[in-house]
């Protein structure tokens, strides 16, 4: 099988000036191949956010490489960097943020699919499908980010993330704002895209418990490093990291 | 919450609403009042009718008459459209440049930045009106240089409330996410910063129109402003200033345009402030 997504040796060093430098990322290398559910675990700063920002280019790295379906990402720019949000897509932590508050849903959701040449009436349609693939009514998409609730603006989050068909779904703690209940809902709404959709997904969180139902592999990260991977249930039944172990004792 | 608190929240709501219609009905009418200026005034403001100088206020000139003869009521009415449109034409100016450079300066960031901001600091640094009346003296007299004078100390202010508002809206979620949603730049900028940084700029230009207001006047009064015989309430009064203890009138009338005019102009800015605060609106 094919890898989707290659990190090579990725770094980040954050400086600066009067203070010592910190590195969030250190050296990380994984594969991520297509139609495989990646999970990463670790503690909060131990630099899961600061990698997944970096694979999306939000945050350039300091040295290392990232390389989507053979193509070098790591130093592009502009409309090249623009034409492969149409591969990867994410999802943020904080359903509410991270719809403009100014904006009505539908708009938001439809964004990409205008940038990419749609016409108005065209992407409305497909934000009505989209809603209801994410089990929505049509109605959400004239409603504003507030006036929803937070699982509500969650598969709107998604919506908008699967609308432009991208390969690779990054989730970045995803679920980690939402209630149990909500929490379980969106998982299977997430099982089912990928099923339908063909995509691959890189499942950032720090609950051990939901990255064993969901993923096929999992990366143990701590201060800045992998210090495990495997299969979920051989990490959580045998780890062997220092650090793996106080995680599974912690929970258990 | 009981029902006695929500129907004070909203008794409070509505009389911002209520301030809102009548100071900006208020404001409307005074820029009304300037734009038809020519059409309302009773007689020539510029026709001089020395037998009848100095007269006192009179069913015919309300407002008396200057020392030669032409009614005050008519140039005070004209004198509007100086002031007032200067004004708004002021601040318009102000608040498109302020807003532009500190929007530049909070995305692009680096040396660009600091290079600006430093040179905001510098004119921050000058008293307002001091260095305006060097840059009037600078440039001669004449109302035009009176506005680029007041624009140039004036636009830091906007610049660095459109700066840290850029640099906040930068650190947002939905910006990233507009940009996974492959938004070009000047989108991110036209069709999110802007739209969600407008309101405090808004809020502070509204404001500022009474403060500009009285310094355009100021300058004016002394002498750097719009010249005579071109009626400007500021140069009305320091025309007449001379003739204050023998016919006071000739200084009340101007003066009491730009009395209610600042006083119509901010109160509406603190009604839209308030209008604009959702924490004074409730949900």
């Amino acid at each position: 099988m094919k890898p989707i997504l290659k990190v090579e040796n990725l770094t980040k060093v954050f400086s600066r000036r009067g203070q010592p430098d910190f590195t969030a990322v250190k050296n990380v290398s994984f594969e991520l191949m297509t139609g495989e559910c990646l999970g990463i675990i670790g503690e909060s700063g131990s630099g899961k956010t600061t990698l997944v920002n970096m694979i999306t280019r939000l945050l350039d790295a300091t040295e290392g490489s990232i390389i989507l379906r053979g193509e070098d990402i790591t130093h592009i720019n502009g409309k090249e960097l623009r034409t492969v949000y149409r591969k990867m897509q994410m999802v943020f932590q904080t359903p509410t943020d991270s719809f403009d508050p100014r904006r009505k849903l539908g708009d938001s959701i439809g964004e990409s699919l205008r940038n990419n040449g749609m016409s108005v009436s065209e992407s409305k349609q497909n934000v009505t499908r989209l809603l209801k693939m994410c089990g929505l009514p049509a109605e959400f998409a004239g409603r504003y980010p507030h006036q929803v609730s937070g699982g509500q603006c969650q598969r709107a989050a998604i919506a908008r993330a699967i609308a432009i068909k991208p390969e690779l779904l990054v989730l970045d703690e995803a679920t980690s704002a939402l209630d149990v209940t909500i929490q379980k809902e969106i998982l299977e709404l997430l099982t089912m895209l990928k099923d339908e959709l063909h995509m691959s997904y890189l499942f950032i969180c720090h609950d051990i418990a939901l990255v064993q139902q969901f993923c096929d592999r999992v990366l143990v990260m701590y201060k800045g490093s992998i210090v495990e991977q495997g299969r979920p249930d051989d990490v959580i039944q045998n780890p062997k990291d220092d650090y793996t172990k106080r995680l599974i004792d912690s929970i258990l | 919450m009981s029902e006695t608190t929500v129907r004070i929240q909203k008794i409070c709501r509505d009389t911002v609403k209520t301030r809102l219609i009548i100071f900006g009905t208020l404001a409307l009418l005074l820029v009304a009042c300037s734009l038809f200026a020519e059409h309302l005034c009773p007689y020539d403001p510029y026709l001089q009718d020395l037998s009848n100088a100095k007269a006192a206020p009179s069913a015919e000139h309300i407002f008396g008459t200057d020392r030669y003869g032409r009614d005050m009521l008519s140039r005070v009415i004209v004198g509007s459209r100086t002031s007032i449109f200067s004004t708004l034409l002021l601040v318009a100016i102000i608040t498109v440049i302020g807003t532009v450079i500190g929007v530049f300066c909070g995305w692009h960031g680096k040396w660009i930045d600091t290079v600006l901001m430093r040179i905001s600091d510098m004119f921050l640094a000058f008293p307002g009106l001091v260095f305006a009346l060097a840059v009037a003296g600078v440039l001669g007299g004449g109302l035009q240089n009176a506005i680029i004078a007041l624009a140039a100390i004036s636009w830091p202010k906007y610049a660095r409330i459109a700066r840290s508002q850029t640099l906040a809206q930068k650190e947002t979620t939905y910006l990233k996410a507009a940009k996974l949603a492959g938004d070009s730049t000047a989108k991110i900028i036209f069709k999110h910063i802007l739209p969600n940084i407008i309101g405090p700029i808004l809020v502070t230009s509204m404001l500022d129109i009474g403060t500009m207001m009285m310094e355009l006047a100021g300058l004016s009064f002394l002498g750097l402003g719009a010249k005579p015989p071109i009626a400007e309430w500021g140069s009305m009064m320091s025309d007449t200033r001379s003739l204050l203890t023998t016919v006071p009138w000739v200084t009340f009338a101007p003066g009491l345009a730009i009395f209610i005019s600042v006083m119509v102009f901010n109160l509406l800015g603190d009604t839209i402030r308030d209008y604009a605060d959702p924490k004074s609106r409730g949900r």
